[in-house]
């Protein structure tokens, strides 16, 4: 029997540790060669881990949420053939392009890629003879604890002990019992419930949890709400929607915002801008890279449509199809999820009358769209019915007046309510 | 016939059952106790308190050898001593007497009705007793089990003359010329040292593949360097078949190989049953768990309001389980809620040097699965135990590897025995390692080394 140690890849540009987020095996499980063994995250992508080797897994590296160094062993694995098979250290820099290429997401349910266990597995270790396991089990109390706990009918387990290694206080035995823990008579049918679940904040969600913090904790926020009648853009969109090519995408309304921004920003450059509030220093970006704020099983993405200054709307349309079907399967790269200017924030159908969008840190602006409804709207001698959508913008105030978030707001608003301007040249 | 009823009958004075029966009486439970022979059980009579005596007794007295021999590193020095045993029986005997009236004492104070004679179940709730005045038939509420255990006979070996128990060699009038102890056990390494240490010459012969297999080779090490060190031959793979027919010596046989063995006296060790007959049994019908009376974590047998505590319920046969076990059903028939919820119970084994074991064994730990670390700590570090000539041995520590809950503790050196006491309070009280090595320990005492273990298994031991 050999042993490979399987180390953690390098998964390129210059990345020394990434995330586990995933484990889709545990000691003594069978492996096959190229068995999806972990799933590791870099800043933002996932990229997963397969055997290089086909045996038994002797030993996991690392717990859900730990940071692991490049190279730092991951697995062993118990392989067939003799001692030291293939050198250890060749195989992840060859396994860190083939993952690149192919990243999958946190969220990819392990059974569907993972091969089915092989028949002929390996038999796992025998169960630990003896009672030992009762070792873990019994609730960690004193002797006189335990006493108080027996007399008055407390089933230890259910305590939680707040001292060292858990151990359960005559405090933490008060406690449990002035809460009334006895659950009120079954017939009653409502019974208390007192389980508290605890969810590690791993993964992707810890990427979101500290970029939120930075974001609100570090940016003095401006947010300016308004109403746009998107009554003429609705009917464009509609005729032209209609009137597609075939191998065109249909549109939504965030193309059209998509170009009216890349207008609106030629002229206000100040808001399509990076701060680098460390160095003191605003980077006025020329190029529109604009985020898409997306909801993905594992949680929200930004995916970025590079270049919008570039692309038509008919192309606006289809990278953004594209990116945010990356973003939701989790095959966007590193690359298509890093470098936005200014970015887009939309919940369709959920997008309320308001909002308040936090900015994509260290940006400076962030454009929320709420919900088209039909409103009343008082043409001079009657109410007509009209489509209006509003716009909930959010600014760093540190850098953007307010008079500028207005202006910038305005002249979006006039774009999108005579949609022609959008498209003339000049 | 006479018939007295009772709320508790306790059958057995051991260590067990007076304590039940005692525990009883506080809580002022109606209690009576059946004994046919002594208060005290094993343990007082026959067991760990005269083997003690004896054991003290041949320590004294090969130190004085020692000394004799001009090989004392101290510097003492005197003529020829001599021993008679004879005296050093009556002084055993003398504390067993005391111990046997304290019991007794003990009892009276209690308010618990002791009945002497032999008892013998009718029914469930029924039990006639053979006393000097006739059959006295009790009826009780409860009745605890407590008949605990004896030394198991070998077919071949009968005890009887030459071929002696643990009970014998206990009042031996002479120190015999030969000794051959079967059974590599605790029982027969300390009564075999013993000897050897009062002049006879020991063989001891043990079947398994090593002495002492409870406990891993590491801890039995010592053990068997000192055998060596006193002359005793030991003897592992190797069956006792029968006497010589001049039943002076031993036939034995290792491997394959038949050999002889001188022996005087053959004390058989070879382990202790439980009492499960003589006592009607039989008309009560109890599940079994293997040999032994099958309990659960309340003591209570497959009868209603009968239980079983002691060696007559199984492993390990130890005194203090069986008197946890009786003070715990003696609270439970007073009406109070308990279970047995012990962490562990300590284990000392008087060889020399002593071991004692607490908690779970590094092997233990890893077979459930667990993450140890380990800190060991040897006694030749330790200032106390060199100005004792107690250098052999040392203290381990088996502790979580994730956060540092003391598993278990074994021990071997000069009266370790008496630490068993802070080993076990330690797991009892759910104490880490830093919990151990926080505390401060007297110095100059052995038990800084059961400091130093801790700070070992922390990674920063400062004597070693």
């Amino acid at each position: 029997m050999g042993e490979f140690i399987l180390k953690m890849p390098d998964v390129g540009e210059g990345v020394a540790e990434a995330e586990l987020v995933e484990w889709h095996v545990k000691p003594g499980d069978p492996v096959r060669e190229d068995m999806v063994l972990a799933a590791v995250m870099t800043d933002k992508a996932t990229v997963e881990i397969p055997s290089p080797v086909s045996g038994k897994v002797l030993w996991l590296g690392a717990e859900i949420g730990d940071t692991v160094a490049v190279k730092a062993p991951l697995v062993r694995i118990e392989t067939a053939g003799a001692d030291g098979e293939p050198a250890p250290d060749s195989v992840p820099e060859a396994l860190a392009e083939a993952v690149l290429e192919e990243p999958v997401a946190v969220s990819a349910p392990p059974t569907a890629k993972a091969p089915p266990k092989p028949e002929k597995a390996e038999p796992r270790p025998a169960p630990a003879p003896r009672e030992a396991p009762e070792i873990a089990m019994k609730p960690l109390a004193s002797p006189a604890v335990r006493l108080r706990a027996k007399e008055s009918g407390v089933d230890l387990r259910q305590v939680t002990g707040t001292g060292p290694a858990g151990r359960i206080t005559h405090e933490d035995l008060d406690l449990f019992t002035s809460r009334g823990a006895e659950p009120l008579p079954a017939q009653i049918g409502l019974v208390r419930k007192t389980a508290v679940e605890e969810v590690k904040i791993a993964g992707l969600r810890r990427r979101i949890a500290e970029k939120m913090s930075l974001s609100t904790s570090r940016i003095p926020h401006i947010t300016y709400v308004e109403e746009v009648d998107v009554t003429a853009l609705e009917d464009l969109r509609a005729t032209m929607n209609r009137d597609r090519k075939p191998d065109q995408p249909k549109l939504t309304v965030l193309p059209f915002l998509m170009r009216a921004l890349v207008r609106t920003v030629a002229e206000q450059p100040g808001v399509n801008a990076i701060f680098d509030d460390h160095a003191g220093i605003i980077h006025r970006h020329a190029a529109v890279h604009i985020g898409i704020a997306t909801q993905t099983p594992a949680g929200l993405t930004v995916p970025v449509v590079r270049h919008a200054e570039a692309r038509r709307i008919w192309d606006c349309a289809a990278e953004l199809n594209r990116l945010a079907e990356a973003a939701r399967t989790g095959t966007a790269t590193r690359d298509e999820l890093i470098g936005s200017t200014i970015t887009i924030s939309s919940l369709g159908a959920l997008g309320g009358i308001a909002s308040t969008p936090v900015i994509n840190h260290p940006e400076v602006a962030i454009v929320g769209v709420n919900k088209i409804a039909i409103r009343p709207v008082w043409d001079g001698t009657q109410f007509v019915p009209r489509k209006i959508m509003n716009l909930s913008s959010s600014f760093d105030h540190r850098v953007v007046d307010g008079w500028d978030a207005a202006t910038f707001v305005q002249r979006l608003k006039t774009l999108l309510e005579t949609p022609a301007l959008i498209f003339v040249e000049g | 016939m006479k018939e007295i009823s009772c709320k508790l009958l306790v059958l057995g004075a051991g260590p067990g059952g007076y304590v039940c029966a005692i525990r009883a009486g506080q809580l002022g439970v109606n209690t009576v106790i059946v004994e046919k022979e002594k208060a005290g059980g094993t343990c007082l009579n026959v067991g760990c308190i005269p083997s003690k005596a004896l054991i003290h007794a041949a320590e004294e007295f090969h130190k004085l050898r020692a000394a004799a021999s001009g090989r004392s590193p101290l510097g003492l020095s005197l003529d020829a001593p001599a021993i008679d045993l004879k005296r050093t029986v009556a002084w055993k005997d003398g504390i067993v007497g005391r111990l046997n009236s304290g019991v007794t004492g003990l009892l009276k104070k209690a308010g618990v009705k002791a009945v002497l004679g032999e008892a013998r179940f009718v029914d469930g709730k029924t039990v006639d007793v053979e006393t000097e005045t006739g059959v006295q038939r009790i009826r009780a509420e409860a009745i605890v089990i407590a008949t605990g255990s004896a030394p198991v006979e070998l077919p071949d070996l009968p005890f009887a003359d030459s071929v002696i128990s643990s009970t014998e060699a206990l009042s031996l009038k002479e120190v015999p010329q030969t000794l051959a102890v079967i059974g590599g056990g605790y029982i027969g390494l300390e009564l075999g040292t013993a000897f050897a240490k009062l002049g006879s010459k020991v063989t001891v012969l043990e079947a398994m593949d090593r002495i002492l297999p409870q406990y891993d080779a590491e801890l039995s090490r010592p053990v068997m360097k000192r055998l060596g060190d006193l002359g005793i031959e030991v003897f592992t793979r190797t069956a006792a078949k029968r006497l010589t027919a001049d039943r002076s010596g031993l036939l034995a046989e290792e491997n394959g190989r038949p050999f002889e063995v001188p022996a005087e006296k053959v004390l058989v060790t070879v382990g202790r049953r439980p009492v499960v007959e003589g006592w009607g049994l039989e008309e009560i019908d109890l599940d079994r768990s293997g040999r032994f009376i099958r309990i659960d974590d309340q003591c209570r047998t497959s009868m209603r309001g009968v239980y079983a505590i002691g060696d007559v319920t199984g492993e390990p046969m130890l005194a203090h389980r069986a008197m946890a076990q009786g003070e715990m059903v003696a609270e439970i028939i007073a009406g109070q809620k308990r279970s047995w919820d012990k962490r562990c119970i300590p284990a000392a084994c008087f060889t020399d040097p002593e071991i004692v074991s607490a908690g779970h064994s590094p092997e233990e730990a890893r077979a459930a699965g667990i993450e140890i670390r380990i800190g060991q700590f040897p006694f030749q570090a330790n200032g106390r135990a060199m100005t004792t000539l107690a250098e052999d041995g040392f203290i381990r520590i088996v502790a979580r590897a994730d956060n540092h809950l003391v598993l278990g503790v074994q021990a071997i050196g000069h009266h370790v025995s008496e630490l068993s006491a802070t080993f076990a309070l330690a797991i009892e009280m759910g104490a880490r390692l830093e919990d151990i090595a926080g505390t401060i320990h007297a110095h100059p005492t052995q038990s800084e080394a059961f400091q130093e273990a801790a700070l070992k298994g922390l990674g920063h031991a400062l004597h070693i």
